[in-house]
């Protein structure tokens, strides 16, 4: 059996300590994995993402990273450990140029390593390179996305979380974007993808969770749950035969 | 016409310029009105003068001026000495009140207990010096000519040479330093740099260093240009906040063009308009360039 490189079990959080969003959501995420967090509005996907990256405080549950716990660690810390986590919006710094943002993230890894991590990020995405000097805030929505998963990837992360990244994006570009995760799992690194975008994700997902009101609801391959009818219809907009006809 | 008051000008801009460095890197990192920013001048005025008599205590003999300088070496010494120290008063004031009030996140209340520090702060400068004036040295300059009826003292020279050396270091720390990308980071999206590895704690600690140590050195060219006295940086403060919303909050070449302008704007209205409308001219000038440019000459758009 595959080993977990990420493990969340039984998270509580939430912005209040009071008012958790997460109420004992639980995954993992295996070697060479694409796993989807799907379920509606609200279920709490992108809250145990930010939870897991350091972003939203835990109350309780435990979160392991090739077999180290890893709960409540620093979001700077994470990083380091090897946890990339590309958020939804504001996800590039726009103010600073593109090589300006690579060598930002660059500065946590040992200096002779820099240099090259930057050239494979340009190596891996061409479009970038070509306007290096370029303000990040001036890129299309796509080319941003781009840049916020070469500024993750750059730290050669164990695991790549990713909140929404087909969000606002055309579905040319979308596709695009899911492609190079493709590309990104081929390459050795696992990935934890929430989206909104349900059919699309399961396209390029081995195995996805349904959360709903902070609580896993389903979980299993994501061809199952794209032919399970129950779930097709409550989750993911109706008819079954359309998950596989319109990834 | 003598055109004396646009040096004069670069001389009270140069110190505002200085001063406003501090400002706009705490405003835009910390995100609140720092008023305890005109007490670290007056701190760092204050420290390098009792730095500087006590190793010249130390050394037990006259020590003489440098070239045609009024100063000697003793303030020099006293001056990296002071500002190291001044950074640590602003580290130190960050770790007993600010860093406890940001957990709250309430810019205001950050805002009125830098008012309350400022005015602890001053008052015991006050309790400790009296509010007489001191001075670095009370030597007479000879003023030398430039030419178009401006002349300059030594030590004014020696100060701008200073400034500009200090405003094109802070400038390149932050264009082309991993510290420096990483406060441009911090400024503009606190919550993105910690998951782009950012240590945000360690950037905001090297923050108030750099802030303090620069107002220490604003405060050192005021003392020896003019004079030191408790009041002098609560004097300076609404032209640094002026200088720094003038030329953009967060950039620091922003900070010190807004200086200049500042400093011979009101220049400028001593000579032409009347030295009780000196401060009013400047922020009438502030008010006009935000009207037509509003995240100020080098701001950011979102600023």
């Amino acid at each position: 059996m595959t080993t977990a490189v990420l493990r969340a079990e039984a998270i509580v959080a939430g912005y209040e300590p009071d008012l958790p969003i997460l109420n004992g959501a639980s995954f993992e995420v295996r070697d060479r994995e694409i796993v989807a967090l799907l379920g509606p509005n609200g279920a709490g996907k992108s809250t145990l993402i930010k939870a897991i990256a350091g972003l939203v405080p835990i109350s309780s549950g435990v979160v392991t990273l090739a077999g180290e716990e890893i709960t409540r660690l620093p979001a700077h810390v994470l990083i380091r450990r090897g946890l990339g986590f590309v958020p939804q919006t504001e996800n590039v710094f726009t103010t600073m140029s593109i090589d300006d943002n690579l060598k930002l993230a660059a500065a946590v890894l040992e200096k002779p390593r820099r240099g090259p991590r930057i050239a494979a990020m340009y190596a891996m995405f061409p479009a970038l390179a070509a306007r290096r000097h370029l303000a990040a805030g001036r890129l299309s929505g796509g080319q941003r996305q781009m840049l916020a998963i070469a500024r993750a990837l750059l730290v050669e992360p164990k695991v790549l979380m990713l909140d929404e990244p087909s969000a606002g994006l055309s579905p040319k570009v979308a596709a695009e974007v899911f492609e190079n995760l493709l590309k990104i799992r081929a390459s050795g690194v696992a990935i934890a993808l929430v989206e909104q975008s349900v059919r699309a994700a399961l396209s390029i997902a081995d195995r996805a969770y349904i959360l709903a009101e902070g609580r896993n609801r389903h979980e299993g391959a994501a061809a199952d749950l794209c032919d399970d009818p129950v779930i097709a219809r409550l989750y993911l907009g109706g008819d079954p035969t359309a998950a596989r006809a319109n990834p | 016409m003598s055109l004396q008051f646009i040096a004069d000008g670069l001389l009270i801009g140069a110190m505002v310029g200085l001063g406003a460095i501090g400002v706009t890197l705490t405003y835009s990192i910390l995100g609140f009105a720092n008023f305890v920013h005109g007490e670290f001048i007056a701190w760092g005025a204050y420290a390098c003068l009792v730095i500087a008599g006590l190793i010249g205590l130390a050394v037990g003999a006259d020590i003489a001026p440098l070239g045609p300088f009024s100063i000697g070496w003793t303030i020099l010494v006293a001056a990296v000495i002071a500002m190291a120290f001044t950074g640590g008063l602003a580290l130190a004031l960050d770790w007993l009140l600010f860093a406890r009030l940001r957990k709250h996140g309430n810019a205001i209340v950050l805002v009125m207990a830098s008012f309350g520090a400022s005015m602890a702060l001053r008052s015991l400068l006050e309790f400790l010096f009296t509010s007489e004036p001191a001075y670095f040295s009370r030597d007479i300059q000879i003023a030398i000519p430039l030419g178009l009826g401006i002349r300059v003292t030594p030590d004014q020279m020696l100060m701008l040479g200073l400034t500009a050396v200090l405003v094109t270091a802070m400038h390149l720390l932050i264009t082309r330093t991993a510290i420096g990308r990483a406060m441009r980071a911090v400024s503009e999206n606190p919550a993105l740099a910690r998951v782009a590895g950012i240590d945000v704690a360690g950037v905001i600690r090297k923050t108030w260093l750099i802030g303090g140590a620069l107002a220490c050195a604003a405060g050192i060219v005021a003392g020896i240009t003019v004079q030191i006295r408790p009041f002098m940086g609560f004097d300076l403060l609404l032209p640094m906040f002026a200088a720094a919303i003038l030329g953009g909050i967060g950039s620091v070449p922003g900070a010190v063009v807004g200086g200049l302008i500042v400093g011979l704007a009101e220049s400028c209205a001593v000579q032409f308009v009347g030295a009780e409308y000196r401060a009013a001219v400047a922020f009438l000038l502030l008010i006009a360039v935000l009207l037509v440019k509003p995240a100020g000459l080098f701001g950011r758009g979102d600023a």
